[in-house]
């Protein structure tokens, strides 16, 4: 998203995304983590992020592919949750979040862990990365208060674009909502967005957490 | 070219879809309208890519992108060796002699000469035409190998002598990740899909499906297991009569195998003897080898079934779970394959790994008409949400769209 002007609106954009596959896989967190160092920062974004778009007969415990498959495959329960209970939204770039899966991993080897398990055959981690397509969805909000009413219709993939990868994947300062309402001299409605924590719920749930923004400031 | 039905049109999936997705649909369509999508297989009838293609086709077609299909020319040692390459590029040791890789080069010059390969973009469906890439170079254009098939652990002897063809394509598509291997090319993910709209598949009147129960002398009041699959060895047929034997000895239940032959797979013909052999003179086992063009029968068949098996050693994906799903019904199945991302362990299905496994989850099903009903309603939601033709034609549209941008991991298209 280019940098906005004061009245510049809007744009609600979605994404479609295809997986890319990159034929790499592993069978032990040794391996997992000797091609976690190589793999594009799009492959961990994709094994950190990509569940949330999913839909889940129950609520996951986990959303993140390491913690998941370091937990079921491997049985290593300890490093598994730790992987969970990474906080997304402390990082601002993908190279942070990597750095903090590695640091993980390496303190579970240095410590003994993994020595020896082996996921069983046919359970190997494959490493994907998506291929984003960015479209506009033709929504446009003129101002604020038209922003509040518009946002409530978006589909989740919208959101999801505009919140969880414009952050980290594309690596801007903060989400594109608080982004242009701060340009729009709205800092208290871009402050309290900010401080929404897109990971503990459903996007769903953060729509609506977005949309009581709006209504506590009073334009909507 | 194969000429595909037109009869079918993209309103008519919006009232299964609903209009959001048909939409999506027309919104990628603008960005590849015009663009002409040449998919080249081995089949015209018979097997999952011949269904898809059947209907895919059309579908592309009325989104603007001038999609057609071509299918390869070869005689029986042709299809009896790539039968053989199916196996190994699966894992098992197959000896392709130097005269049938000769044999299999001679049938690939002579399609090369008769074929028109009139393409933008050149799709090549798994293989049997692999070699085709040859032309590649003369043609200017991008090619697609997608491989429906899981190559990942393939006989090396094999995989060695097919590898220099698919690492000349532009790209490969595989149905899952666990289906790929290291290769230099890019490789994306489709996962393949069923129509519901199709025969096999579309809704139909008890009284059809009680008709062609009783027309193979299937008891409609009594509970049916079922599979359809090939009769082939990978499809574990007769694992699957060993559980319903236990299940038997509980239920007075009757077990249903069914399925086509295609062209392509000669070994059918002997592992049908053994099907019957195993299941002797038991009146509960209806086996039933059917001719092409018995898709309404199957659709019949599933609807009218109680539990569906889908007990596969190794597997390409499996989409008679989502056939099966799609209609409602609980399925057990091996944890194999594509058969993992359908089968969502006690939410759409239960996974097993063992005719014992098999056997104990029927037993569970069969003495719970309630959870046979909670997985089937999953199973239906989860077919929707992921495995629906639509679904498939757009991310064909997206490989065509990340074909123009292949050193891009996000595209801001307008």
């Amino acid at each position: 998203m280019k940098s906005m002007n004061h009245h510049e609106p809007f744009h609600f954009h979605t994404e479609r995304r295809l997986v890319q596959l990159t034929g790499r896989s592993a069978r032990t967190v040794p391996e997992l983590l000797a091609i976690l160092r190589e793999i594009s920062g799009a492959s961990v974004f994709y094994h950190t992020h990509h569940l949330f778009l999913s839909h889940h007969f129950e609520k996951p415990v986990v959303y993140n592919d390491f913690a998941d498959w370091v937990g079921q495959a491997l049985q290593e329960d300890a490093l598994a949750e730790r992987l969970a209970a990474i906080d997304l939204l402390a990082f601002t770039s993908i190279r942070q979040l990597r750095e903090a899966v590695i640091a993980l991993m390496e303190a579970h080897i240095a410590a003994g862990g993994a020595r020896a398990r082996e996921c069983p055959a046919g359970d190997e981690f494959h490493f994907c990365k998506s291929k984003s397509f960015i479209m506009p969805t033709g929504i446009v909000a003129e101002d604020p208060a038209d922003f509040f009413r518009k946002v409530r219709g978006i589909t989740n993939v919208s959101l999801y674009f505009h919140f969880l990868e414009a952050r980290l994947r594309l690596e801007r300062p903060t989400n594109d909502f608080s982004h242009w309402l701060r340009g729009r001299g709205e800092a208290g409605m871009a402050d309290a967005i900010d401080r929404l924590d897109p990971y503990v719920v459903t996007l769903d749930e953060l729509k609506e957490q977005i949309t009581e923004v709006g209504r506590r400031h009073g334009v909507n | 070219m194969v000429s595909t039905k037109e009869g079918v049109s993209l309103s008519d999936y919006q009232d299964v879809t609903g209009k959001h997705v048909i939409d999506e649909l027309r919104v990628i369509a603008a960005h590849v309208e015009g663009r002409r999508l040449q998919n080249i297989n081995s089949t015209a009838v018979g097997g999952g890519v011949a269904e898809i293609l059947t209907r895919l086709v059309p579908l592309l077609r009325e989104l603007g992108v001038l999609a057609t299909w071509d299918v390869i020319k070869g005689d029986q040692n042709f299809f009896e060796i790539t039968k053989a390459m199916h196996n190994a590029l699966h894992g098992k040791p197959e000896n392709l002699t130097p005269a049938m890789l000769d044999h299999y080069r001679a049938t690939t010059e002579s399609n090369l000469r008769q074929m028109d390969f009139h393409g933008d973009v050149i799709w090549v469906h798994d293989p049997q035409p692999a070699a085709l890439i040859a032309r590649r170079k003369q043609s200017g254009r991008p090619w697609v190998w997608r491989c429906h098939i899981d190559v990942s652990t393939p006989y090396k002897p094999v995989w060695d002598f097919l590898a220099p063809y698919v690492e000349q394509y532009d790209a490969a598509i595989f149905s899952m990740p666990d289906f790929a291997r290291p290769m230099h090319i890019p490789q994306f993910m489709v996962a393949p899909s069923i129509d519901p709209l199709s025969d096999k598949n579309r809704e139909l009147e008890p009284g059809t499906v009680e008709r062609v129960l009783r027309k193979h002398g299937v008891d409609p009041g009594r509970p049916v297991l079922t599979q359809i699959s090939r009769f082939d060895r990978l499809k574990d047929p007769l694992g699957v009569i060993a559980a319903y034997k236990l299940v038997r000895k509980r239920h007075n239940c009757q077990l249903v195998l069914a399925g086509g032959d295609a062209p392509d797979d000669p070994e059918g013909a002997a592992v049908l003897n053994e099907v019957r052999e195993a299941a002797g003179t038991d009146p509960n086992i209806h086996v039933l080898p059917l001719p092409p063009f018995s898709d309404l029968e199957i659709n019949a068949l599933v609807r009218g079934s109680t539990i569906v098996f889908q007990k596969s050693i190794k597997e390409g994906f499996g989409l008679t779970v989502s056939e099966a799903l799609w209609k409602g019904k609980p399925v057990i199945a091996g944890a194999v394959g594509g058969i993992k991302l359908q089968v969502i362990n006690g939410h759409t299905g239960f996974l097993v790994h063992s005719p014992e496994g098999a056997a104990q989850r029927a037993m569970q099903l069969l003495a719970d008409p309630g959870l046979c009903r909670r997985l089937g309603e999953n199973g239906r939601l989860h077919v929707k949400q992921n495995f629906l033709l639509t679904r498939q034609v757009k991310d064909y549209m997206l490989v065509m769209l990340a074909l123009d941008h292949p050193a891009k991991d996000v595209v801001h298209l307008n």
